[in-house]
């Protein structure tokens, strides 16, 4: 008797499975109160977007019509632009080769523990900036100019491939490993032939991507003094020449479409 | 022809057949029963537990001779695989040894497993091919313990390993799927494929893990069959963990039932009878 008064009855022991977990819906409950309270105190309201929308109104008046037909500023257009291409072009260069080690050394199916949290430190602290902080380092550290820019997207680039590249790395199929490793294949044979197959498609999918992100980046780092020309936009914001700000815009707008349409092709290539 | 036969003095390990492996390891001690003379692969005492105090193969001991095919069955989770695997060492044993070519594969690490593990063709229930590679690549991925890395990173494979490498596909009644992708191929043939990955490595002994258990019955024997024939025209042993009893008794000269991590049964395919079943797989309804 003292047993069955132990034992529940079954329909109150067996779990169905559906119930989520009472802590994720604390979780979204918690959410939707923070969102509320931040919405009360930051001030965003109405009235106040409308206010806004009348200076928007403004500038995109003077922004019109576009200034191209100045000589001196369009060389000075291109020119930055030149210069914010190769910056987006090294960076990604150098980016996505030191990736390709850091990536494996990071990946926890194939390193051993130590190594690949060292790996990992060092991806965290890639991603830990916004690339524009890192640009003010680098101007910081080694002068005005395009290596900054450069190194600050390096360090970006690094911490997006890197980090993707080993998540890749780890959800690759063991078997083929396994069957490579029983031919008696060393590490880096095995890493070509097992690894690097399973992984390449998706390895070029992140390097495209990073590279339309660098090029739509090294618009930016030239604000910081970073090079090209987002040194330029930044100067002609503040002489107010807002068509000149438009023709430039436009530029980058172009250069970016460009941009995606090259990497498409190119990723159309590879996969 | 039995392990008593040559008491201690078995100090002579070069004096075995199949002089192409180098015995770097020889000077090792060997244990003092050392492995019967003419076989190809001698297990003792083979132990292996993936969760400390809980075995999964419980001191298993076998003499494999050469030329031999040698099906082990038994239930699901008896340690079929396990012993396949820590053959080539993709599972390291806990206690026990494994003698084979004048080495104890049990204690080798790092360059001499790698090499140790040339020597040794596998071929996988589920084929593990690199899906992404061409046939050939997968083929010539049999070579990749004896090929510097510049010529695995370049393609660039010796000559003399393409042109056998097609021989293989043509062996294996693929010719003409050399350029296509692995993942293009049926199971059947994607098992070809792997059937041939593992004599590209020119193997001295062959193993085989479960490797018709995905696919149908008539493709199952059509590999049987292609396994068996590659392997006793090279006269190399070949051991295949297997559900398929009849299977089993057709291609097998020898027939292990194991159970519970332990050899149950060990004889000749005419000796298998249902008693014997009965004890590897428990249980006698299926029998009927």
């Amino acid at each position: 008797m003292a047993d069955l008064s132990r034992t529940p009855s079954p329909s109150d022991a067996r779990d169905d499975g559906l119930r989520s977990s009472w802590l994720a819906r604390l979780g979204w409950l918690a959410l939707l109160a923070y969102v509320v309270y931040a919405l009360s105190i930051l001030n965003f309201n109405v009235a106040r977007m409308l206010a806004g929308l009348a200076n928007a109104a403004e500038l995109l008046g003077r922004m019109f019509p576009p200034l191209f037909s100045r000589a001196d500023l369009r060389e000075l257009m291109f020119a930055g632009l030149l210069e914010s291409l190769q910056i987006a072009v090294l960076a990604s260069a150098v980016g996505i080769l030191v990736s390709l080690p850091l990536g494996v050394l990071a990946a926890r199916n194939l390193m051993p523990a130590w190594l690949s949290w060292i790996a990992r430190g060092v991806i965290m602290l890639c991603r830990s900036f916004h690339p524009i902080i890192v640009a003010i380092l680098f101007v910081k550290a080694v002068g005005f100019g395009a290596l900054a820019g450069i190194l600050a997207l390096i360090v970006a680039s690094i911490g997006f491939i890197a980090k993707l590249f080993a998540e890749a790395i780890e959800e690759i199929s063991l078997k083929q490993v396994e069957a490579v490793r029983a031919t008696g294949a060393g590490f880096f044979n095995m890493l070509i032939f097992a690894v690097l197959p399973q992984v390449n498609a998706r390895f070029i999918g992140f390097a495209t991507y990073q590279l339309d992100s660098n090029l739509r980046n090294s618009t930016m780092v030239g604000i910081v003094g970073g090079g090209g020309i987002g040194g330029t936009l930044q100067a002609a914001f503040g002489r107010f020449d807002y068509d000149f700000v438009c023709a430039i815009l436009i530029t980058i707008i172009a250069m970016i479409m460009i941009g995606e349409i090259l990497s498409q092709r190119l990723r159309a290539i590879f996969l | 022809m039995t392990g008593a036969a040559q008491p201690g003095r078995t100090s002579g390990p070069k004096k075995r057949r199949l002089p192409t492996m180098t015995n770097a390891t020889a000077a090792a001690p060997r244990p003092s029963a050392g492995p019967v003379e003419g076989s190809a692969l001698s297990l003792k005492d083979l132990t292996v537990a993936y969760v400390p105090g809980r075995p999964v193969l419980k001191g298993v001991s076998l003499d494999i001779a050469d030329r031999s095919v040698i099906a082990i069955i038994g239930p699901s989770g008896t340690g079929k695989s396990t012993l396949i695997r820590a053959i080539n060492r993709l599972v390291t044993p806990n206690s026990g040894s494994i003698h084979f070519q004048g080495q104890d594969l049990a204690r080798l690490r790092g360059r001499a497993l790698r090499a140790a593990r040339c020597r040794i063709g596998m071929v996988f229930q589920e084929y593990n091919l690199v899906e992404r590679l061409s046939v050939m690549e997968n083929v010539l991925s049999g070579r990749l313990g004896t090929l510097p890395v510049w010529r695995v990173w370049l393609r660039a494979f010796p000559k003399r390993d393409i042109s056998r490498a097609f021989d293989l596909l043509d062996q294996v009644g693929l010719a003409g799927f050399a350029a296509q992708r692995a993942d293009a191929l049926s199971g059947g043939q994607r098992q070809r494929v792997g059937i041939a990955r593992a004599l590209m490595q020119d193997p001295d002994l062959l193993l085989a893990d479960e490797p018709t258990s995905s696919l149908d019955p008539k493709t199952s024997v059509e590999i049987m069959e292609l396994m068996t024939q590659l392997a006793g025209q090279r006269g190399v042993p070949l051991i295949v963990n297997m559900h398929q009893v009849d299977l089993a008794r057709r291609f097998a000269h020898r027939i292990i039932g194991m159970s519970g991590g332990h050899v149950v049964f060990d004889g000749p395919p005419d000796t298998l009878e249902d008693h014997h079943l009965h004890q590897i797989y428990g249980g006698e309804g299926w029998l009927t």
